[in-house]
């Protein structure tokens, strides 16, 4: 006793202390706050004091702690008198915190806002049982003595099991055992009789959710706690309980802890009613009901009716800290709806951690639709000058910028550059109006904060949802612009997973020099372009930049002045270096932009050699596999590599410009004569299809013969439909050949999209062109649909090439009904592919963010997680950061070529 | 041997990287590539404090979208169902018990390997049920008898004799108490010992169909496959320890798919690396690029603790110390509850609880403090 009585005073200095009850860990932070936050501390310092929360402890309350954390004691159900007043003693009492304008707490004496609530309780007439605590409670009954209060376990074997128990609780959790308790108590002999004072044993069984049955006979909530105060500390300990943080008894309730007000503040409606919280009405309805029992009680009632109200009061409380039990009725407002009792308001997505306290959300941010401006440098973000005008840099004023700053108060609110706020060191903020502007500009000195409007140049983080990794989010540089969208150069659509359909994007303002510091530093977009997925490239050309840079560099010619006209929009100024020829070819200009003792040696994306010698284009064209996005421009990432991020973006942005200059001058039009092919061609693809129908229909006819011989492991039917898949594949790859064969890019500004890795696949203009092909389902050709057959057009039992979904015809010649029909069923599956996995992965990358988010690469080199357990010893087995390789690897290869 | 020129870099460089400078680079070149390699080693390194866990979860779940949800079939002419894009990726890092398609590729060692003789072991590998090689079955009501007509042309191919099924059907479990089992040409006759319902015989008559007379347990198909230069076997169903007792198998490549199996047999460094090669080969296959150190570093956190943890709330999650980190993943509730009873304290040392207080995080640039040497003022 003396132990617990010391506990308690433990308990008692611990503020911090954490309840179940109330386990919005908010309000655990308030009251450790609380000092900080009360009156005299918010007036007599301007700043809060920052103070580090070292941890968090967690136990149950105990009545004596309830009542001394207490600031009132709640007798009644009413809340306001006839004034509107909130009634002592009642659920809205002021001691309980304020949630009105102008009245102040009568414990703290801290106006709206200031005082962060404090606590209450209600005397229970009778003792009722916590449900969050059965599962717990129904454990201990059947583990300890129902006389002497012992745990089930004789003692000479307790000493046996405490090393097994301690072992499940680190591998398994708590949970795992109190059960394995539980199992080592019913594989005893002696399960019936108590090993320490021999006294029977009966079977306790629960009957959810809240009512305990031994034997025959139901055991109220007083007589569990008698039971559960028997438990000495010793075993508690054994069994898995904190006989400190929570003594057994502490799970039945003989007291209950009122949340204070402004947990549950009230909202005035329009009309001036004012509407309770879900939780005032739930107390509510526990006050009334315990003032009843009490009267019932004192009155002298008879049993049953007593038992009734108890009943109610469990009810009551038991939906006061979950509604949602799938054995009771939920508690339900007048309209039907349920109420959102404490559970609920913690739980889910929607509830406490994961959307206030995981999830923070910012001032000093905007969102709107983006669209595209390959002008805006890489690194830059157009924003229109009307959000530029909302939105604010805080400037501490200071002799030398004193004057500068004047000027953005002078201009106000509403002309640019201006600026809204000016902070006074005592920290209030006054709003710049023309009334004001004045007297601000005379009071202003050393040491105010101006907020002025956003500038060109200013730092911007820029997101777009989903924001699925780091990329998603990075840093730009402000540029003021006209008009009333977001605009981003078209090179950094990759990493965000951008298009311009109508997506929207948000902007955020970092307010500290911190922030804009780690933002520069750690986010900016060259800091970005190697990905650390893979250590390629992210950002690089896209679309119209590639197919110009291709046509340019693959067959462009220019007079040397159109050139240095081409050079001069893309933004080039110095021409002493530039050659002193009468005509230059495409290499030659492009070659312009890249620095002197630039080697590289790669690919194209149909195979050629592409080699650039000390900045020279000396073999080969430009395509996407030089200077594409996603992985691909492997030029790029030589650049950055041999010259650093900042110049690489530098030179990216130059052969953006030269693509889409280009590409100005000598123009791209695809058109629907692109996709037309000579009569031979025709002809050949005819052919093909022709042999390969017939194939088809000899195997056909093998199969109805039974002549055709299985694949091992194949029944013949099974055979018959791999034959015929194999067959028409390798005619529509045939036609694929002979589209490729007579097409060119020098005629079809298609293939040339296509050629440079721009846009498009060769397939889709077989598709359009020559023959659509197979439509597969789940890998197999189209059999679902009518008995027998696949659509009502087909004769039963027809296992042709067209009754089975392909297509032998290009779109632009047309489908036929058929046809349509299958596109549009395979159509509909790759719909629901995309859907059904959406969320999935969606899971799968939260799980795997929840588990790894701590594991950090400590200063040994060692992959440690929260715990100080290492994971590996070295990151990678070799300490290579992935974004700072290429491709993951160091090339020794590429090595063993440089060195000379 | 490592070459002279490469003695000062061991320690410095990664051994993988001396490696293939070894083989790559002429002897002239050598401790000149392997100053430049150092250099560009030293400039690749990663930071301390980075933060690899996010990154590497990052590059697994982005890519994610891109996957398909298809089970695909296997390529070519010989098909066999494989899970393969998402589901089996989640299927690996839930660290399920049972997978879906669990398979083999059983290699083999010479002459074996050369495609000699390898159907008719394939065949023997298969577990055979006598409902398999049955051609008829009949009930003699009568005299309470069942008689099994046999086909012998698939006993043939299974090199099976007709007595050697009925030793096998006289000692199979569940059976050979109640029938004793005689052999009359291509006919087995299996007679009740004891006085019995026709009901029993019945369902007499479905036991003996299970019956499995040869293979191995568990591999339900077997399909020869040629795979550049060599012949294997790759298998539905699996049974690594069987597998690798046989003496025609070559156990240094021979591996399953499934994770348990391997942790059962092989042990858990062995794990780490299957779930490391299936992970990867899903990737390969989608035509995706994702790092192997973020795989590497997924399938280290499910195999520290010496048993699969999967990256579920049962999982590497529950091994949290953190209660809010716990808490803020799934069932809050019940971590909140439990950690009260046990008086549980949260020394807020992993990112969410951080978060949620609105104090720095232990990654990154939150880790550095600053600690300032004072002076006592006089």
């Amino acid at each position: 006793m003396a132990k617990r009585k010391k506990a308690e005073e433990i308990l008692d200095e611990e503020t911090k202390k954490k309840e179940v009850e109330r386990s919005e860990s908010e309000e655990t932070i308030s009251k450790i706050e609380k000092e900080k936050l009360s009156r005299e501390n918010i007036e007599s310092h301007y700043q809060p004091v920052f103070k580090q929360v070292a941890n968090i402890s967690f136990g149950v309350l105990s009545p004596r702690i309830v009542k001394k954390m207490s600031a009132a004691k709640i007798v009644t159900p009413e809340l306001y008198d006839k004034e509107g007043y909130p009634v002592d003693g009642g659920l809205m009492d002021v001691r309980l915190g304020v949630i009105d304008p102008g009245l102040r707490c009568k414990t703290c004496g801290g106006k709206l806002k200031e005082c962060v609530g404090h606590f209450g309780y209600i005397e229970l007439a009778r003792s009722v049982i916590h449900v969050k605590f059965v599962r717990v409670i129904q454990l201990m009954l059947r583990s300890f003595c129902r006389e002497c209060g012992r745990i089930l376990i004789p003692q000479d074997k307790i000493p046996k099991y405490k090393s097994y128990l301690s072992k499940i609780e680190q591998e398994h959790g708590v949970e795992a055992k109190w059960i394995a308790v539980k199992n080592i108590i019913d594989g005893l002999k002696t399960t019936t009789k108590c090993p320490h004072c021999k006294s029977k044993q009966l079977k306790i069984s629960l009957e959810k959710p809240t009512t305990f049955i031994e034997g025959e006979r139901r055991i109220s909530p007083v007589e569990i706690r008698a039971r559960l105060e028997k438990i000495t500390d010793d075993d508690c300990e054994l069994f898995g309980l904190n006989p400190i943080a929570a003594r057994p008894e502490w799970v039945v309730l003989t007291i209950l802890a009122i949340p204070p007000v402004t947990v549950r503040p009230s909202i005035t409606l329009e009309s001036g009613e004012r509407s309770e919280d879900d939780l005032t009405h739930k107390l509510g309805d526990i006050v009334r009901i315990n003032q009843r029992l009490f009267e019932n009680i004192n009155a002298g009632a008879p049993e049953i009716i007593i038992e009734d109200l108890w009943d109610l009061l469990q009810y009551h409380v038991t939906t006061f800290f979950d509604n949602s039990i799938s054995q009771l009725p939920p508690a339900r407002h007048r309209s039907g709806q349920p109420l959102k009792t404490i559970t609920e308001r913690i739980k889910s997505k929607e509830g406490r951690i994961r959307h206030n306290l995981a999830g923070k959300r910012t001032n000093f941010c905007a969102r709107t639709v983006i669209s595209p401006d390959p002008m805006l440098g890489i690194n830059e973000v157009g924003v229109p000058n009307i959000t530029a005008k909302k939105l604010t840099v805080p400037e501490t004023v200071n002799e030398w910028n004193l004057n500068y700053l004047k000027k953005f108060v002078e201009k106000g609110p509403t002309k640019y550059p201006g600026a809204n706020y000016v902070v006074r060191p005592d920290g209030k903020k006054k709003k710049i109006t023309e009334e004001t502007k004045e007297a601000l500009l005379e009071e202003i000195q050393p040491g105010y904060v101006i907020e002025r409007h956003l500038l060109d140049g200013d730092i911007a983080l820029f997101n777009r949802q989903p924001s699925l990794h780091r990329m998603s989010m990075m840093c730009h540089r402000v540029r003021v612009l006209p008009y009333k969208t977001l605009r981003i150069n078209p090179a950094v659509c990759n990493p965000y997973n951008a298009d311009f359909d109508g997506d929207e994007m948000n902007l955020h303002i970092p307010q500290t020099e911190e922030s804009r510091a780690e933002a520069e530093i750690l986010m900016e977009v060259q800091t970005q372009i190697i990905s650390p997925r893979y250590g390629l490239s992210v950002i690089g050309c896209i679309q119209d930049a590639i197919s110009g840079n291709y046509l340019l560099t693959k067959r462009g010619k220019m007079l040397k002045e159109d050139a240095m006209q081409l050079l001069c929009s893309v933004g080039v100024t110095d021409f002493s270096k530039f050659p002193n020829k009468k005509e230059l070819n495409g290499n030659e200009i492009f070659s312009y932009l890249l620095p002197e003792g630039c080697d590289y040696i790669g690919k194209t994306k149909s195979g050629d050699e592409i080699i650039i010698e000390d900045g020279k284009i000396v073999k080969g064209y430009i395509d996407s596999k030089s200077i594409g996005g996603e992985g691909e421009g492997l030029l790029l990432r030589t650049l950055h590599k041999n010259y650093g991020p900042a110049k690489t973006v530098e030179i990216l942005h130059q052969i953006e410009k030269l693509g889409c200059e280009y590409l100005m001058i000598c123009g791209l039009t695809s058109g629907l004569a692109d996709e037309d092919l000579p009569d031979r061609a025709t002809e050949e693809i005819n052919k093909i299809l022709t042999d390969a129908e017939a194939e088809v229909q000899e195997f056909i006819d093998q199969y109805k013969a039974n002549d055709l011989e299985a694949f091992p492991g194949r029944s013949i039917a099974e055979t018959l439909e791999l034959k015929i898949l194999e067959r028409l594949n390798k005619a529509r790859n045939a036609i694929g050949k002979v589209v490729k064969d007579h097409v060119d890019d020098k005629t079809n500004q298609t293939v040339a999209m296509i050629n440079s890795g721009a846009r498009g696949n060769i397939l889709n203009i077989v598709q359009m062109a020559a023959c659509v092909g197979q439509q597969a389902l789940r890998g197999k050709r189209i059999e679902k649909g009518y008995k027998g057959r696949t659509l009502s057009c087909f004769s039963k039992g027809d296992l042709g090439t067209k009754a089975h979904g392909f297509v032998s015809i290009g779109f632009k010649q047309g489908l036929k009904p058929h046809e349509l029909f299958f596109i549009a069923m395979t159509g509909r599956d790759a719909l629901m592919d995309t859907a059904l996995r959406t969320p999935k992965s969606g899971y799968l990358y939260r799980r795997l963010a929840n588990t790894l988010q701590d594991l950090r690469v400590e200063y040994d080199g060692t992959v440690r997680d929260a715990n100080g357990r290492i994971i590996q010893f070295l990151y990678g087995e070799d300490n290579i950061d992935v974004s700072r390789s290429e491709n993951g690897i160091i090339d020794i290869e590429r090595l063993n070529k440089l060195a000379k | 041997m490592v070459h002279q020129d490469l003695k000062e870099f061991e320690g410095k460089l990664p051994e993988l990287l001396i490696k293939q400078i070894e083989e790559i680079c002429p002897a002239s070149k050598i401790k000149k590539v392997a100053k430049m390699a150092l250099k560009e080693y030293e400039s690749s390194k990663i930071d301390p404090g980075e933060s690899v866990g996010l990154v590497a979860a990052q590059s697994i779940g982005e890519p994610g979208t891109q996957m398909t949800l298809n089970t695909f079939h296997f390529a070519g002419v010989a098909e066999m169902n494989v899970t393969m894009g998402l589901p089996r990726i989640i299927e690996i890092l839930d660290g399920r018990k049972t997978i879906k398609t669990p398979m083999m590729e059983i290699f083999l060692k010479s002459p074996y390997n050369k495609g000699k003789g390898i159907r008719e072991i394939a065949m023997k590998l298969k577990e055979t049920k006598v409902g398999e090689i049955i051609h008829e079955i009949q009930i003699n009501l009568a005299e309470l008898k069942i008689l099994c007509h046999f086909n012998m042309d698939k006993l043939a191919d299974l090199d099976l004799k007709i007595s050697k099924v009925a030793d096998s059907l006289g000692k199979a479990k569940g059976v050979a108490k109640e029938v004793k089992a005689k052999v009359e040409g291509d006919i087995i006759v299996l007679k009740m010992k004891e006085e019995g319902s026709i009901n029993e015989l019945y369902k007499l008559k479905e036991k003996i169909k299970n019956v499995p007379i040869c293979g191995i347990k568990g591999i339900k198909q077997v399909l020869p496959v040629k795979r550049k230069e060599e012949f294997l076997i790759i298998t539905a169903g699996t049974n690594l320890k069987k597998i690798l007792e046989l003496d025609f198998v070559d156990t240094t490549r021979t591996i399953s798919n499934d994770i348990y199996e391997i942790a059962a047999v092989l042990g858990i460094e062995a794990t780490r690396h299957a779930i490391i090669d299936e992970v990867f080969k899903v990737i390969e296959a989608q035509g995706l690029n994702i790092d192997i150190r973020h795989i590497m570093l997924v399938a280290d956190t499910m195999t520290v603790s010496g048993v699969i943890k999967g990256i579920t709330r049962y999982g590497v999650v529950s091994e949290k110390a953190s209660v809010l980190a716990r808490a803020s993943f799934e069932t809050p509730i019940r971590h909140i509850v439990n950690a009260a009873l046990t008086g549980e304290t949260d020394k807020l040392n992993s990112v969410v609880e951080n978060v949620m207080l609105n104090q720095a995080v232990p990654v990154g640039t939150g880790l550095p403090g600053l600690k300032v040497k004072t002076t006592k003022e006089k």
